[in-house]
């Protein structure tokens, strides 16, 4: 009964959305209040009805209601219940019905906070995405129904994927989806502007906040996976190049860049055209990702369906939604008014070298993940893409980019002084410097590293310029600082922090690939292995059962100059009802660095061979993503952006130019 | 996740208890030439693998080009044979970065050919609305006498 309800609730989602689909349009080109109003309740009602039928999904789970398909797939009564509940979206169906969770959720968010929205192109951006909503309604009625259920229920479940029983899968999908889905607000925008034939700035002001949720979201998600990955598969990787990572970074630069485009849109009225086409480029990036994932092309193992009937109608959206955009693009485009000018140096111009940057690393990205599916599709010939090229196309991509960071927020609209710019940013380059030859003196082992970690200084010390310039710290008094501060738009603060983000990033990245030691080794028990002043010695194995798995634990005191410090207790699982062994890692933390240490064989002389690794600043790697995030939430905390208003004069006379 | 499980899969089918990455007695004694089957491995695939490097994978046949390849190197073949031998052996599919061919030319291509695309767009683009900007601050003769009869008092119409 209860799987009959969900099935049920979703096939009402698909009615309400059809008529979405089309009522308010009609009423926005009949300039009819009634119809278009019609656009709100069935944008609620359809996310009312779509978390109705998730939540009959999770009682199957969380009962172990096994006669339902996906529930003897996917789950095990012996299972603990968080990932009773996490196993929902742990298989191709139900993490279909997250997607569409999301996609409604979202338009019912317009819905109820677009309040400051003209009728129009409210009705119209709820129409667009309810027509991607019905798609995936379809799509899953059709031939991906996680409510299916089996002839004879079994006694059993067959247990969610062991790799899966882990609290990332709780994390990972949910952010990355939100980000993911959450773009297709901007494409719903900038679809609806398209038909209106009207584009201005205060277009731009009400995609922003969503744009800049939609990326909050997939940035988090991103750097949450990547650490999934590093401690999850055993071998201390943040970045493979996997093609599953690459659908989710693709999405993320194309939104990155929108970001930036946006501000210029909204605040000088220019690259009207260029936004819009990446507000359709994000998301359709995101759709080739869903595409790439879920139709088993790349039949890679994050591909849970290798149904070809899925992957036919997946591509048929793909289609209908990337061709349909960017024909309309082409078609609606050239008659919209192009907007403000601006010299080559300023801050847009700024901002467009960020752009093309971005959209090419993103091309990069792009063809290095399709370009073997293409070449064997055309040719026949099978050739690999794998890390070595993307390391050498896109890092010097980014490079540049990196390098003009600092330099885009100190540069005035409309016309820009580079030379006044650089002078601003002295006391960044000379950090580097300082930073640079310390670097160099410390450690002669890399050329690279020491420049590196310099342009990392630079980047945190352009943020830390950005802000103390625009206070007039240093300068000006005090009293006239703080009230400067009280004053500076929340989006300054976000600006300075993401791009602070970043370079934090960076120097986990350069730490980690210059400084990181391994060691592979057989060890006896009793005897000891030392890796960067670190000694490990191997106590012996203990065997130990879970709730539906048995392990053997490999016991490890770790001592730093003699002094124990702590035991690391890697292991092997056995899970029973898949047949499955799972290899975990153990971490040790150390400030902002790391040990790891996985396990090999067990050899015939009775020692265990192990790699142990030393990750030095490993974490900041993703707490650069988290302040990153931090940034983009301190951005969307800005009254403008809540108000979609101009902002109204402060009390104090003192506001700084933005 | 994924690759784990797919090897685990595999592994589960064809051999009971997994082998791991690189293993203590796979290694060669001279660390130099060690460095170099590491950095090797590194750019070959394990074929029975998605998108995982020899050097990565648990998988037996991972294990046997990576004794393939520390076999090459202490008979003292340079990088370049050992990846032109494992290219005759296997095909450039071994290969995680394509050579430059003719079929890879748009692969390695592409990327460059967008930046300086889009730097020559940009230029022309800029210096299109600069010209457009000036001569709009200029009329033409014919714009002048317009806006001479424009600006010129008109005779009341009331």
């Amino acid at each position: 009964m209860i799987p009959e309800l969900g099935h049920f609730a979703l096939v009402l989602a698909l009615a309400l959305g059809l008529i979405q689909s089309v009522a308010p349009m009609i009423g926005a080109r009949k300039h009819d209040a009634a119809l278009m109003r019609i656009a709100s309740s069935t944008a609620l009602m359809q996310f009312v009805f779509v978390a109705l039928s998730f939540l009959t999904l999770i009682i199957c789970y969380v009962t172990s209601d096994f006669s339902v398909a996906t529930v003897f797939e996917n789950s095990h009564s012996m299972m603990p219940l968080v990932y009773k509940v996490t196993s929902v979206w742990g298989n191709h169906e139900g993490s279909m019905l997250l997607w569409v969770l999301i996609l409604s959720l979202f338009g019912a968010l317009v819905a109820g906070f677009g309040f400051n929205l003209p009728a129009t192109l409210k009705a119209r951006v709820l129409s667009v995405q309810s027509w991607i909503a019905c798609a995936f309604y379809l799509f899953i009625l059709i031939t991906s129904n996680p409510f299916l259920r089996l002839p004879q229920a079994p006694f059993e479940g067959r247990d969610l994927n062991p790799i899966l029983q882990d609290i990332g899968l709780a994390i990972h999908p949910p952010l990355l989806y939100l980000g993911y889905v959450g773009f297709s607000i901007a494409f719903s925008f900038a679809i609806a502007a398209l038909i209106e034939g009207r584009i201005d700035a205060a277009w731009a002001r009400w995609v922003r906040p969503w744009t800049l949720a939609a990326w909050i979201f997939l940035t988090v998600g991103i750097a949450m996976g990547s650490y999934w990955a590093y401690y999850e598969l055993g071998w201390g990787g943040f970045w493979f190049w996997d093609p599953v990572e690459n659908a989710s970074l693709m999405p993320w630069l194309a939104g990155t860049a929108l970001l930036h485009s946006a501000v210029v849109m909204e605040k000088r009225n220019a690259l009207k055209i260029w936004t819009l086409l990446l507000a359709i480029l994000a998301f359709s990036l995101s759709l080739i990702g869903t595409f790439l994932v879920r139709s088993g092309v790349l039949t890679s193992v994050h591909t849970f369906a290798n149904d070809p009937a899925r992957g036919v109608f997946i591509l048929a959206i793909l289609v209908l939604f990337i061709g349909g955009g960017l024909t309309l693009f082409a078609w609606r485009a050239p008659m919209l008014k192009q907007g403000g000018l601006f010299a080559p140096i300023s801050r847009e111009a700024a901002l467009v070298l960020n752009n093309l940057f971005l959209t090419t690393a993103c091309l990069t990205v792009f063809v290095g993940t399709l370009y073997p599916l293409a070449l064997e599709a055309v040719t026949g010939d099978k050739i690999s893409v794998g890390a070595p090229f993307f390391n050498l196309t896109f890092v010097p991509l980014f490079i540049p980019l990196l390098l003009a960071m600092p330099f885009g927020p100190l540069m005035a609209w409309k016309r820009g002084d580079i030379l006044g710019a650089a002078q601003r940013l002295m006391a960044a380059f000379g950090m580097a410097l300082v930073v640079i030859i310390l670097t160099f003196a410390g450690d002669r082992s890399s050329v690279l590293a020491p420049f590196g970690i310099g342009l990392s200084a630079f980047i945190m010390m352009g943020a830390v310029v950005d802000i103390v310039e625009r206070l007039g710290l240093f300068r000006e008094t005090f009293s006239i600082t703080r009230q400067r501060a009280a004053g500076l738009p929340r989006s300054a603060w976000g600006t300075a922090l993401a791009h602070f983000g970043v370079a934090v990033t960076l120097l986990g990245i350069v730490c980690v690939t210059a400084w990181a030691t391994e060691r592979i080794v057989a060890l006896k028990p009793s005897e000891t292995v030392s890796i960067s002043g670190y000694e490990l010695t191997f106590d012996g194995t203990v065997q130990r059962s879970g709730p539906n798995f048995s392990e053997s634990a490999a016991k490890f005191t770790v001592r730093n100059g003699g002094v124990p410090i702590g035991v690391m207790e890697p292991s092997k699982r056995s899970f029973i009802s898949r047949a499955t062994t799972t290899t975990e890692a153990a971490l040790m933390t150390r400030g902002m660095s790391q040990l790891y240490l996985s396990l090999g064989d067990t050899n015939n002389d009775g020692s265990i061979s192990i790699r142990l690794y030393h990750k030095p600043m490993v974490l900041l790697i993703w707490l650069g993503g988290v302040v990153m995030a931090l940034g983009g939430a301190l951005s969307l905390s800005d009254r403008r952006l809540r108000v979609g208003a101009p902002r109204p004069a402060a009390k104090s006379a003192m506001q700084p130019a933005e | 996740m994924r690759r784990v499980a797919m090897i685990g899969l595999l592994l589960s089918l064809v051999m009971p208890g997994a082998a791991s990455a690189v293993q203590p007695d796979e290694m060669l004694k001279d660390p130099i030439l060690e460095s170099r089957a590491r950095d090797l491995s590194r750019e070959l695939r394990c074929m029975v693998c998605q998108n995982q490097s020899i050097d990565d994978s648990e998988a037996p046949l991972a294990r046997d080009l990576r004794v393939l390849v520390r076999e090459r190197l202490t008979k003292g073949d340079s990088d370049r044979q050992v990846l032109n031998f494992l290219v005759s052996r296997y095909g450039e599919f071994v290969l995680l970065r394509p050579r430059l061919e003719w079929n890879t030319l748009l692969l390695w291509g592409l990327p460059p050919a967008a930046l300086i695309a889009g730097t020559i767009a940009l230029f022309a683009m800029s210096r299109r609305r600069q010209n457009a900007a000036s001569e709009a601050g200029t009329l033409s003769p014919d714009e002048k006498r317009r806006l001479s009869t424009l600006v010129e008092p008109a005779a009341p119409d009331h």
